[in-house]
Order: C-alpha cells, then sequence, then structure tokens
C-alpha cells in the first residue's frame, strides 16, 4: 500500500496535532493510505499517541527539547532521514513558517519537488492531485511531479474538512535517535514572542483587515475588538503597512501574505488589485466601505457602505451578543 | 568578503493575468516584467554591506530568458551591484532545477561569505530556491529576515508565526532570505544607470552548466482563472440594523460565524 508521511506540528504544552494536521489525516484516512507521522518536540510521544483516533498506524518520534525550536540544519537532518526510512511516497504538512522553510530544503537534500501553499488534495487511488494559487490567486494551476522521489506536499490550513477521531487503533512508536549538536553552523540565540497569541494569519480561520479608511493607527483598536469577539487575527492593507501603521507580518496581499480563511471582514479597504489577489480564495468576504464604488465589492460576499467608526462598533456588540448565546 | 545576490525577474502586482489558449501558462503579451520585491531588498543590502566595507563586491545572478532577463540584471547593476551573471533558461523553470543552475554559476565565479535572495517571489509563491540553493552549496541558511548585522558570524532576525521573532547565528558562508523591513531599497540613479551600461554581465545556458530540462522535478499545469463570485448582496438600514443582518447571514446563512 502506498504510504504516507506527515509533519504533525502542535503547540507547545498541548498534546494534541494542530487543527491543520488533522485536516490531512482526514485527507489520507479517506483516501485509505498507509499513514505515519512524524513528530518533533517536547511532548511529541502523547501527540503521536492521540493520533491512532486519525488513522495513523506509525509514528517517528524524537520528544526532544532540541526541537521545541526550528533550526533549520537539525531539522532538515532529522526529517530527511525519517522519510527515507519510512519509505512514504508523499510526505505532507500544513504550509505553516516552519514546513515552508524546511521543506525545500528537505527536498533538494532528496533530489525531489516540494510545492507549497496547495490549496486543493485529492488522491487519485493512491497519487495525489493538487492545485495551487500563482500570482497570489490571480489564477490557479495543477501540480504535475516529474521525478521519481517523494512528493512534498505543503497544504494551506483552512481548505480541508477535519474529521471526527475513531476510538480504538494504536500508533507503532519508532524512536528517532537524539540529534546531534557537533557541527551545526547555526544556532538559535533568542526567540521573542509576539504581543499577541492569536494564530497566524496563514492559518487564520477569520481575519479582520484594516485599512486607510481607519484614518490613524490607534483606531486599529476597533478591530481589535471586533477581531476579540470571534477569536479572529487583525491584518492589515499595505497602504497602512507602509504608513509605518502595524508591522509588515499584519500585510495581506500579493506582497505581504496570501490568505484563506473561512470569512474575511475587509474595514475601510478599498482593494488594490494586489490586496485583491492575497485575499479572494477566502469563503466568504465582507467588505466594509464609506465608497460604494470601491473595488472591494467586487470581491465580496456581503457588502456595508456606511460609516465604518460607526459599523464596526456595532459590529462587535452584534458579534459578542450572538456568540455568547 | 564578496556577496552573491540571486534576483527573479516577475510581472508586477499591477499585472492582469490572462492563460494562454490551452491553459498551459499565463499569456505574456503586455506584461511589465520588475524585479521581484523581497529581491530588491537583498540587492540593497548587498550594496549596503560593500559600501560599509564589510563586502568587496556584491555579483547579481538571474536565471531565464536572456533577452528580457538582462534587464532587471541592469536595473541591479545600475542601483549600484558590481557585475551580473545570467543564466538563459526558459521561463519556468522549476525551483529545484534554477537553484541547482544557481549553484554552478555562483560557485563558477569563485568563492562568496554570503549568498542574498528574496524570501519568496512573488509569482509562483513557491518560496523555495533560497533553501534548495542553501542546499546545493551546502550552506547553512535563514529566511524571512528583516535585521541583518555582519560581522565574525552573522546576526539574523527573522520573523516567525503571530509576530514572533528568532535571532539565529550562523557562520559565514551562508544564505540570507530577505524579507521587507530589511532596508530601504534605493531607485537606481541616472549616473547609476550609465555607468551599469559599462559593467560585466556575464552568460552562461544550462548546458553549459551540466543542466538540463530533463532534470524538472514539477511542472505547473491546467493553469485556471479564479471562477467568477456571485455578485455581493448590500445590506442596507441604518448601522445597527446592517450590523444585525450581517450577523444573521454569516450564521445562518453563510455558516462561516
Amino acid at each position: 500500500m502506498s504510504k504516507v508521511l506527515v509533519l504533525t506540528e502542535f503547540a507547545p504544552g498541548s498534546n494534541q496535532a494542530k487543527k491543520g494536521a488533522l485536516e490531512l489525516f482526514t485527507a489520507t484516512r479517506q483516501a485509505g493510505l498507509h499513514t505515519q507521522a512524524l513528530v518533533l518536540g517536547t511532548g511529541a510521544q502523547g501527540v503521536a499517541q492521540s493520533l491512532a483516533g486519525w488513522g495513523v498506524q506509525e509514528a517517528f518520534v524524537s520528544d526532544h527539547a532540541d526541537f521545541d525550536r526550528y533550526n533549520p540544519e537539525l531539522f532538515a537532518e532529522v526529517v530527511a532521514s525519517a522519510i527515507r526510512d519510512s519509505g512514504a511516497e508523499v510526505v505532507l504538512a500544513t504550509s505553516s513558517m516552519l514546513a515552508r522553510d524546511l521543506f525545500p530544503r528537505v527536498a533538494a537534500r532528496l533530489d525531489t519537488a516540494a510545492v507549497s501553499d496547495c490549496t486543493e488534495l485529492k488522491f487519485n487511488s493512491a497519487a495525489p492531485q493538487v492545485r495551487r494559487p500563482l500570482y497570489a490567486g490571480k489564477c490557479s494551476a495543477e501540480v504535475s511531479f516529474l521525478g521519481s522521489g517523494p512528493k512534498m506536499i505543503l497544504m494551506r490550513a483552512n481548505q480541508l474538512p477535519v474529521g471526527e477521531p475513531t476510538s480504538g487503533g494504536a500508533v507503532q512508536i519508532k524512536t528517532i535517535p537524539s540529534p546531534s549538536n557537533q557541527g551545526l553552523r547555526s544556532i538559535i540565540k533568542d526567540v521573542v514572542k509576539g504581543a499577541s497569541g492569536k494564530l497566524d494569519l496563514t492559518e487564520a480561520n477569520i481575519i479582520v483587515a484594516g485599512g486607510r479608511g481607519l484614518k490613524e493607527a490607534s483606531n486599529f483598536q476597533l478591530l481589535h475588538d471586533l477581531a476579540d469577539t470571534c477569536g479572529a487575527t487583525v491584518g492589515a492593507s499595505r497602504a497602512v503597512v507602509d504608513a509605518g501603521w502595524v508591522p509588515h507580518g499584519m500585510q495581506v496581499g500579493q506582497t505581504g501574505k496570501t490568505v484563506a480563511p473561512s470569512l474575511y471582514i475587509a474595514v475601510g479597504i478599498s482593494g488594490a488589485i494586489q490586496h485583491l489577489a492575497g485575499m479572494s480564495g477566502s469563503k466568504v468576504i465582507v467588505a466594509i466601505n464609506k465608497d460604494a464604488n470601491a473595488p472591494i465589492f467586487q470581491k465580496a460576499t456581503y457588502g456595508i457602505v456606511g460609516d465604518l467608526f460607526d459599523v464596526v462598533p456595532a459590529l462587535t456588540s452584534e458579534f459578542k451578543s450572538l456568540l455568547s448565546q | 568578503m564578496r556577496v552573491a545576490v540571486c534576483i527573479k525577474q516577475v510581472p508586477d502586482t499591477e499585472t492582469k493575468i490572462k492563460l494562454k489558449p490551452d491553459a498551459s501558462g499565463i499569456d505574456p503579451a503586455g506584461i511589465k516584467w520588475v524585479m521581484n520585491p523581497y529581491d530588491e531588498f537583498a540587492v540593497e543590502e548587498g550594496i549596503k554591506l560593500r559600501e560599509s566595507g564589510k563586502a568587496t563586491q556584491v555579483v547579481v545572478f538571474s536565471v531565464g530568458p536572456k533577452a528580457r532577463v538582462v534587464e532587471t540584471l541592469r536595473t541591479a547593476l545600475a542601483m549600484g551591484a558590481d557585475e551580473g551573471v545570467v543564466v538563459d533558461a526558459a521561463d519556468d523553470l522549476d525551483p529545484s532545477l534554477t537553484a541547482k543552475a544557481l549553484a554552478k554559476a555562483i560557485q563558477a565565479e569563485g568563492e562568496f561569505g554570503l549568498v542574498l535572495t528574496g524570501k519568496l517571489a512573488i509569482d509562483d509563491n513557491l518560496a523555495s530556491v533560497g533553501q534548495m540553493l542553501a542546499e546545493s552549496l551546502q550552506f547553512p541558511h535563514a529566511t524571512v529576515v528583516s535585521k541583518l548585522e555582519v560581522g565574525e558570524a552573522l546576526i539574523a532576525e527573522r520573523e516567525v508565526e503571530g509576530g514572533s521573532k528568532e535571532i539565529l547565528s550562523l557562520q559565514k558562508p551562508a544564505l540570507i532570505g530577505a524579507n521587507k523591513g530589511l532596508n530601504t531599497p534605493r531607485y537606481a540613479s541616472l549616473p547609476g544607470i550609465m555607468k551599469a551600461k559599462k559593467k560585466t554581465l556575464k552568460e552562461h545556458n544550462l548546458a553549459g552548466l551540466g543542466l538540463d530540462v530533463s532534470q524538472l522535478k514539477m511542472k505547473h499545469v491546467a493553469f485556471a482563472l479564479p471562477a467568477d463570485k456571485p455578485p455581493v448582496k448590500m445590506l442596507d438600514g441604518d448601522p445597527a440594523n446592517q450590523a444585525k443582518s450581517l450577523a444573521n447571514f454569516l450564521r445562518n446563512e453563510a455558516k462561516v460565524l
């Protein structure tokens, strides 16, 4: 049977795989593939054992603090050898910052292809069929794999349904020998935690994004208030990033992050082509703008023409009462 | 220390993308080609390092159709890079073959202490060539770097999820993938443009580097434009009513709340 290996990320301290990984397991289980997991970092053992209900048969595990921080050299070494040992023909991961950095390096070592940011994944018997956006979503294309090496695929989060775990079953744990730090030419000196504990834009299920219509940086607080009611992550247009109101990490668009949440609420964003390209893959788009002719309305599912300084607080209180029910 | 900077030519972000009739790719007619925005940060960083005496020479490399790509190399030379190297190749090489071609072209130019790239190219968004090139050259790498200090070692600050930052120390030689915020790229000045015309521009092709397209690992096929969206549903009334009906639609019709 065709073998699949899934790089399984989990939040430190939790013993559950991230939702993105569960989306992947749901897909491989449905396709009836022989699924293996690769789990690295403190707590990996517990996470691996929790995967039995997701159709995972074996897990390569290193429950080791060296993997709590991402060192590209160390990860590349361990992940490349796990892929070799697993005999996997397909290697999957969520298109996270870590995997996007790691997979190409591993692919080069294995002389194969890694494709990031895929938005569709199907299995034709065992062969993966993937589609991904190009030019930040102005068009899309299927990927044709040409080599004989393992097909490395990074799926964007929130694109596939998550099923329910079944009961019973057991995961056979294969412990990876402790990594050697000898000869590493790069080390992580420090990690500075961001202010918010929110999901990254690329993983967020709901995004509230602001543009020049907010008039000044401090008014982003209105968006944070709205976002807090529904667990959303706050994003921004290029104009306000260039103006220095918010950091570049918050920029949505072709020169920022390409996003595809279930719900995207654009507030005071007129909709430049490079912004629209970066968010038009969102399932539902809400536009709030005072200009009825703003291009953003052409991409929107629901539109509100009005003063955002009235509409957003009204929406915040509406969401609050709706979601507290 | 010499610095190699790898750049890619991409369609301008304002470009409307049209497809070839057989859906095998995009229609190149009318496209304005520019330097990938993230590569501008890489070029600027290289030039700044030379200006501050930390680098001795900046060589820019690009892989693609020569006739077109040399324009972008000339832009980098006009900004202040010293020499350019083009590897003449088809437009749609995959990251694997691109990285191999860059590695061979870089090695043909001698020793470099630092290789700079953009963190990704805004056309295919694969974000792969930098890491693959680092692997080919056997260099350590860091991508999405928004701050770089060059001393005995390289100290790189990279942005990760949720606004967190990692600070890495890398031994030279190393590869760094530039993010926005690393610097403010300069525009090419008129004297810069004049000088660029006299700067050396070397040329390779894939065969000359011992490579060919049979080594491709992937290809984009079956291109499609996004499906048309149904028309927007406009919500009327005063803000309180608009908010109420939006919340209602999001929960009961779209089922996303």
